[in-house]
């Protein structure tokens, strides 16, 4: 009857598979047949591929392939209450200092705001241009209206892209000591950022309620933290092998060589990741507005759902101009390290 | 030479690859490198090395590249751990040293000069002349005086707030000499020191080298390919081959003496008559009795004498030193000498 019945014949397996085989109609395939109400007579151009679906017609025992999304849904289901006892607690933190640094921003009035921006652009990156390029467009952004939701953004951004640091330079750095620890290493942050964003929001949206910040905190470290991880390791390994043959020679320890050579000389490399790093953050906090993430990104999802087409355009300039602000700004520091060290 | 001996190699062997015992045993049958490494894929860095460095003097160490110079010079601070052998410092085997008193070597005993200079870009010129008591954790204020003294003595007045990059090659090095001399270490390790640099620069730092020498007497381990380097600075000369000392002694002895066709190559290029002193071709007499046309010193060149004699080969020379007759010089002894001793005696049968 189905296509694949005569290798389970062949075997001997039929009665391991179960006699009755007029059970549930499950697949569709067995639907069509059904309804049309033929044998199915399966020409040699339409053998379907021996799939789960395909075997399952053949032989009940064998599972269906939706059987298998619904496994791993159902065990994702039965960790995710002792996962969420580890994991809750430890990114509570994050769900915290989300909330403050977005009261914060937006508590600040814009006349204190704005300048120490301006303030923080100038010693940072030492550039008069610079600083009026950010008063520009803070001021645009604020004059359309726009000025709660770049804060948010801002915030978040700030937020994130610290922490991404703070765990992404000590990893990059472990990597750098270890062979070991970057072959390790390596598959885990190719698989980070190959994975689609939409498919890190998908397992977290089950761990953690939409209400909480930590849902599109993780998802935005996550896809973030790679580049300064990456450029953080091969900083290290670039450093002149022999600058570091001088440190020994004159009997280092390795924390001194850790601190007074490699990472002041892996800092450009390092400045480069966090540039991306931010980067990233912006890309990815526009997306998380899926998942609630306040800020320029619900204006962009706002128009798309209701076709607003001036707001999705207007808030997508708005990111636009703050992607190009936060690139300056991390560059400029960069060319100032550069230039420090030649 | 004094007998006073601050170094001292001993049977060391290195043996570069991932399981050298083995064939550290097949190198003690006999084994040659270029057998070892197309047998076993294993390189061989040093083969049975006994040198011992005079205590205040300057030891060269010369070869050809890839003949094991650098492996050899970082054995003495153990920057490469060997695979077997014992490295005595000041009569203690360092091999014995644990990590701190390795430190403790590098430190205050022992430190390095190298041919691409090894500055740290971010430190200013002060900082990076005051790396060893930096390391020490002593503070820049502290430090500055001792190596603001030792930077006005290698010829960087004012430079101390200058960035490495700011200065040119051979200030770069300069600074890599002050560093070596703020350590205040007995020993200097010189890594092809002045090889990066250009050849009047170049003499500058011999010179210079030659200057602190006379008024510091460290014990300096130098290395170099270049032959003029190597008899100009040498007190004592190791000559280096595929990780083997083909002969070490008395750079004048060496250059009379050759023992082997590869040393023959090396110094068949030389200037003999500006390198080889009287002393080294002058027939040792006190009663230098006879007709003579003058007096030279032990330790004039060749080449001054020539000058002095206008060429003229029938001259003698009554030799002294400090005033004493210590020998007689025949201007026929001295032409002999001017030539490589295999040119004058049987054909060579290299080209
Ligand atoms: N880490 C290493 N692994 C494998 N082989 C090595 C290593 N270091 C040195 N060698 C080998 O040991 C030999 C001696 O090398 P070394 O660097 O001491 O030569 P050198 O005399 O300093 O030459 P150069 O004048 O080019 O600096 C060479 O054959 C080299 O290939
Ligand atoms: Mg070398």
């Amino acid at each position: 009857m189905a296509t694949y019945d005569f290798v389970f014949e062949a075997l001997g397996l039929k009665e391991a598979c179960g006699a009755d085989d007029g059970g549930g109609l499950s697949s569709m395939a067995d639907l069509m047949g059904d309804a049309t109400g033929e044998d199915q007579v399966v020409s040699l151009w339409d053998t379907p591929f021996p799939s789960l679906d395909a075997l399952h017609e053949a032989c009940p025992a064998i599972p269906q392939s939706r059987e298998v999304t619904r496994g791993l849904e159902q065990g994702f289901l039965n960790i995710k209450d002792s996962l969420k006892v580890v994991v809750d607690p430890l990114t509570q933190p994050l769900s915290w200092a989300l909330n403050e640094a977005l009261w914060i921003m937006q508590a600040t009035p814009w006349w204190i705001m704005i300048p120490l921006l301006m303030l923080i652009v100038y010693l940072v990156g030492r550039s008069a241009k610079l600083v009026v390029l950010v008063a520009v467009c803070f001021g645009f952004l604020a004059f359309i209206d726009y000025y709660e939701y770049t804060m948010q953004t801002l915030a978040i951004i700030f937020v994130c892209a610290f922490i991404c640091v703070l765990f992404g330079v000590p990893i990059g750095i472990a990597m750098s000591r270890s062979d070991r620890v970057q072959r390790g290493m390596i598959p885990v942050l190719d698989m980070l950022q190959t994975l689609p964003p939409f498919v890190y929001l998908i397992p977290l949206i089950f761990l953690f309620s939409v209400t909480e910040p930590k849902l599109y905190g993780i998802a935005i470290i996550l896809y973030a933290m790679v580049p300064v991880i990456r450029l953080t390791d091969l900083g290290i390994r670039l450093v002149d092998q022999d600058v570091i043959e001088a440190a020994d020679a004159f009997g280092m320890t390795k924390r001194q060589k850790l601190y007074g050579v490699q990472i002041p000389l892996a800092l450009p490399n390092i400045m480069a990741g966090v540039n991306q790093t931010i980067m990233m953050s912006l890309a990815m906090v526009v997306i998380a507005s899926l998942v609630s993430a306040p800020g320029l990104g619900v204006l962009v999802l706002r128009g798309i759902r209701s076709l607003e087409l001036g707001v999705g355009l207007l808030s997508g300039l708005g990111i636009v101009l703050l992607a190009i602000i936060l690139d300056r700004v991390t560059k400029a520091a960069l060319a100032r390290i550069n230039a420090a060290q030649k | 030479m004094s007998d006073n001996i601050k170094i001292s190699v001993r049977h060391l062997y290195k043996i570069f690859g991932d399981d050298p015992q083995p064939a550290l045993e097949m190198v003690k049958a006999g084994m040659t490198k270029t057998e070892l490494m197309e047998q076993e894929q294993h390189v061989l860095g040093l083969n049975d090395i006994n040198v011992d460095m005079p205590a205040g003097r300057t030891t060269v160490i010369m070869g050809l590249s890839g003949s094991g110079k650098s492996t050899l010079i970082r054995h003495l601070n153990r920057l490469i751990e060997p695979t077997s052998g014992e490295v005595w410092v000041d009569g203690e085997n360092i091999l014995e040293y644990n990590e701190r008193q390795l430190r403790g070597l590098r430190q205050h005993k022992m430190s390095m000069v190298f041919q691409k200079f090894a500055l740290l870009p971010h430190r200013t010129v002060l900082q990076n002349a005051g790396m060893a008591p930096a390391v020490e954790g002593k503070s820049e204020r502290k430090y500055a005086d001792e190596a603001t003294k030792w930077l006005e003595r290698v010829g960087l007045q004012g430079q101390g707030n200058q960035y490495p990059h700011q200065l040119s090659g051979g200030m770069q090095q300069r600074v890599g000499i002050a560093r070596a001399l703020t350590s205040n270490s007995d020993i200097m390790l010189m890594d092809e020191a002045f090889s990066a640099l250009d050849p009047l620069i170049r003499t500058d730092m011999q010179n210079l080298l030659i200057d602190l020498q006379a008024e510091l007497q460290k014990t300096v381990v130098f290395i170099t390919h270049d032959l003029d380097e190597a008899l100009k600075l040498a007190d004592h000369l190791v000559i280096l081959k595929d990780g083997f000392v083909v002969q070490q002694g008395e750079p004048q002895h060496i250059l009379l003496n050759p023992n082997d066709p590869y040393i023959e190559d090396f110094v068949s290029d030389i200037n003999r008559a500006r390198v080889l002193r009287v002393r080294s071709v002058m027939i040792e007499t006190t009663d230098a009795e006879g007709e003579v046309s003058g007096e030279v010193d032990a330790d004039d060149t060749l080449e001054s004498v020539i000058s002095k004699s206008e060429g003229d080969t029938t001259r003698r020379y009554r030799v002294t030193r400090d005033g004493q007759p210590v020998g007689m010089l025949d201007m026929r002894r001295l032409v002999r000498a001017l030539v490589p001793r295999d040119a004058s005696g049987e054909t060579r049968m290299t080209g």
